[in-house]
């Protein structure tokens, strides 16, 4: 019920992002979700990709700080309230969430969780009927 | 002005006596009472008397840095622990600090020299000295303040910080003379100008700064800004604190105190003296200090000396401006930092690696240490939080041992450059050399 997601440590200097890209592509690896954390000195780029594994390997050849972290992928319905009543609902189960981004999916949203425990808040969603994102569920 | 002519003038073949009978005397007290120095001679065949003149120096052991280390923190103590009064340090290599213990007569030589020091600089009795080096285990406050207070002097004990405060004394008491690093001259120069406060409002005539390299368009530089004459005092707390050489108002040198220190200038590589004039390691013998007597004591300091009479009248010889060092040391705000130190903080901390880069710039003429430190695998974190409180704890781990604050940067792995056998830790911005 989870997936896998890339964490790459950026050092806050021009053509740091593009070479993180330029790596992926060189390795026909297809981002379906990204969202950067910056701070005055250094960023942190975070990404759903198709193939976890490898990109993790060739990031880790070039000398990328590069980790793998487990994050929920939850779809939820492209309309007001479609948010609000799941993180509801996580509140109630009283998970703290380290960061959340959003990308579109077909034609709904999905969101990306981070939180203490990635595991309630899976059984939480899944429990209450969300679609929770596979691995492997967005490699098409 | 001298303050004492006897001293300070002496026909140089009466020094060299005078040297000669108070080596001797030095010799037997690290024979008799420093179980590191007799085992020394003992392995060198060399009895308590056997060494009558100064000619026979370049023969005795050196004493290093790493020899206090190993005698940490009392073991070089000549005398009784009950003889000793007074105890400072400085940083050290490896987070130890470098230990000076001072009996009462050295307490007495100490504000001697500082006295002549600042005779040496012009200063009197009618002057109103304001220091702001720092009081405590450095050196500089009290070793200034006792100097001060011996030629009756006026004396300010303001320490360092808090500038605001200190300008307002300085206009308020009529300061007339500063004594303080030359980066924090420079950075009250800048206060004043944010102040608005003209120097001319003040009363400074004297500056003595010290404690740091400095160069030449830096003495230019305070000088026009402060409206004084700025002079170069020189010392260490292994040696004694400030006040080993100072600058007369010639400007043209700083005149070290012979007859309580004697100077070599070695090669750094053979260790072997040079001539007078070249280039070289610059090695103390401290003849009469009781508490701490060191021998040929490896200052680090490269610099050059010369033995012709100053102008001013005094003989004694005169080191040039300082041209490095021969080890790693930078001297921070005043501080002495060695990088090794910052090694073994990022080796202590689990999370880090000790890959890591010193970036020492001026800014605002205050010195500014950066750290850069290499985020490796098992120091990376997905949460910015978790980072960021890694660099809070190294910023707090380094100014514990450190005793300044650096900025800390978490760079990426394998982008601090690695050169064959030593990696490049330093890169220093400052142009302290001439």
């Amino acid at each position: 019920m989870l997936l896998k997601q890339l964490s790459v440590f950026l050092e806050n200097k021009a053509g740091r992002l593009t070479q993180v890209t330029k790596v992926l592509n060189e390795n026909a690896i297809n981002i379906s979700a990204f969202s950067v954390a910056d701070t005055s000195d250094f960023g942190i780029l975070r990404m759903i990709v198709d193939k976890t594994d490898v990109a993790l390997a060739a990031l880790k050849a070039q000398d990328f700080s590069v980790s793998t972290t487990q994050v929920v992928g939850l779809v939820v319905s492209h309309q007001p309230g479609g948010l609000y009543q799941a993180l509801e609902l996580l509140d109630k189960k009283g998970v703290e969430i380290e960061y959340l981004y959003a990308f579109a999916y077909n034609s709904k949203a999905a969101v990306v969780i981070k939180s203490n425990d990635v595991q309630l808040v899976a059984q939480s969603l899944s429990d209450a009927g969300y679609h929770l994102l596979q691995e492997g569920e967005l490699m098409a | 002005m001298i303050w004492n002519e006897h001293a300070e003038c002496m026909d140089r073949e009466q020094l060299v006596q005078l040297q000669n009978e108070r080596l001797h005397n030095m010799i037997s007290r690290l024979y008799y009472n420093v179980p590191f120095y007799r085992k020394k001679f003992q392995e060198m065949g060399i009895e308590a008397g056997d060494i009558t003149t100064i000619d026979q120096l370049k023969d005795l052991p050196l004493t290093g840095k790493q020899d206090l280390r190993d005698n940490y923190p009392f073991g070089l103590f000549a005398v009784p622990q009950s003889e000793i009064v007074r105890l400072h340090a400085s940083s050290g290599t490896t987070g130890k600090p470098t230990v000076g213990g001072y009996t009462r007569r050295d307490l007495r030589t100490w504000s001697e020299v500082v006295a002549r020091s600042l005779s040496a600089a012009g200063v009197d009795h009618n002057d109103v000295v304001h220091v702001s080096y720092g009081y405590g285990l450095f050196t500089g406050g009290l070793g200034i303040h006792q100097g001060a207070q011996k030629i009756g002097a006026t004396v300010i004990p303001a320490s360092g910080g808090n500038t605001k405060k200190q300008l307002q004394i300085m206009r308020d008491f009529g300061s007339t003379v500063l004594a303080c690093t030359p980066s924090y001259a420079l950075f009250l120069a800048e206060t004043m100008k944010e102040l608005g406060i003209d120097p001319s409002e003040l009363k400074l005539r004297r500056g003595i700064f010290g404690a740091e390299p400095w160069t030449h368009e830096m003495r230019k530089d305070i000088e026009s800004k402060l409206h004084l004459k700025a002079l170069d005092i020189y010392g260490l707390t292994e040696v004694i604190g400030p006040g080993v050489a100072m600058e007369c108002e010639h400007q043209n040198g700083l005149h070290i105190f012979e007859d309580h220190f004697i100077p070599e200038i070695l090669d750094p590589q053979t260790l072997q003296p040079v001539p007078y004039g070249q280039v070289g390691e610059l090695v103390f013998t401290t003849i009469t200090k009781e508490g701490m007597p060191l021998l040929r004591y490896r200052t680090r300091d490269l610099t050059t000396m010369t033995i012709e009479k100053c102008a001013c009248g005094r003989t004694l010889a005169r080191l040039n401006k300082f041209l490095g060092r021969s080890d790693d040391m930078l001297i921070i705000r005043g501080v002495n930092v060695f990088p090794s130190q910052i090694e073994s903080v990022l080796l202590d901390m689990s999370e880090t690696e000790p890959h890591y880069l010193l970036i020492v710039d001026r800014v605002n003429n205050l010195d500014i240490l950066e750290i850069q430190v290499e985020v490796s695998e098992a120091f990376f974190s997905d949460e910015v939080r978790v980072l960021e409180g890694l660099a809070r704890k190294i910023k707090a781990n380094i100014e514990s041992v450190l005793g300044i604050s650096a900025k800390i940067k978490l760079v990426e792995p394998k982008t601090i450059e690695r050169t064959e056998g030593k990696a490049k830790r330093v890169i220093d911005k400052r142009n302290l050399i001439d």
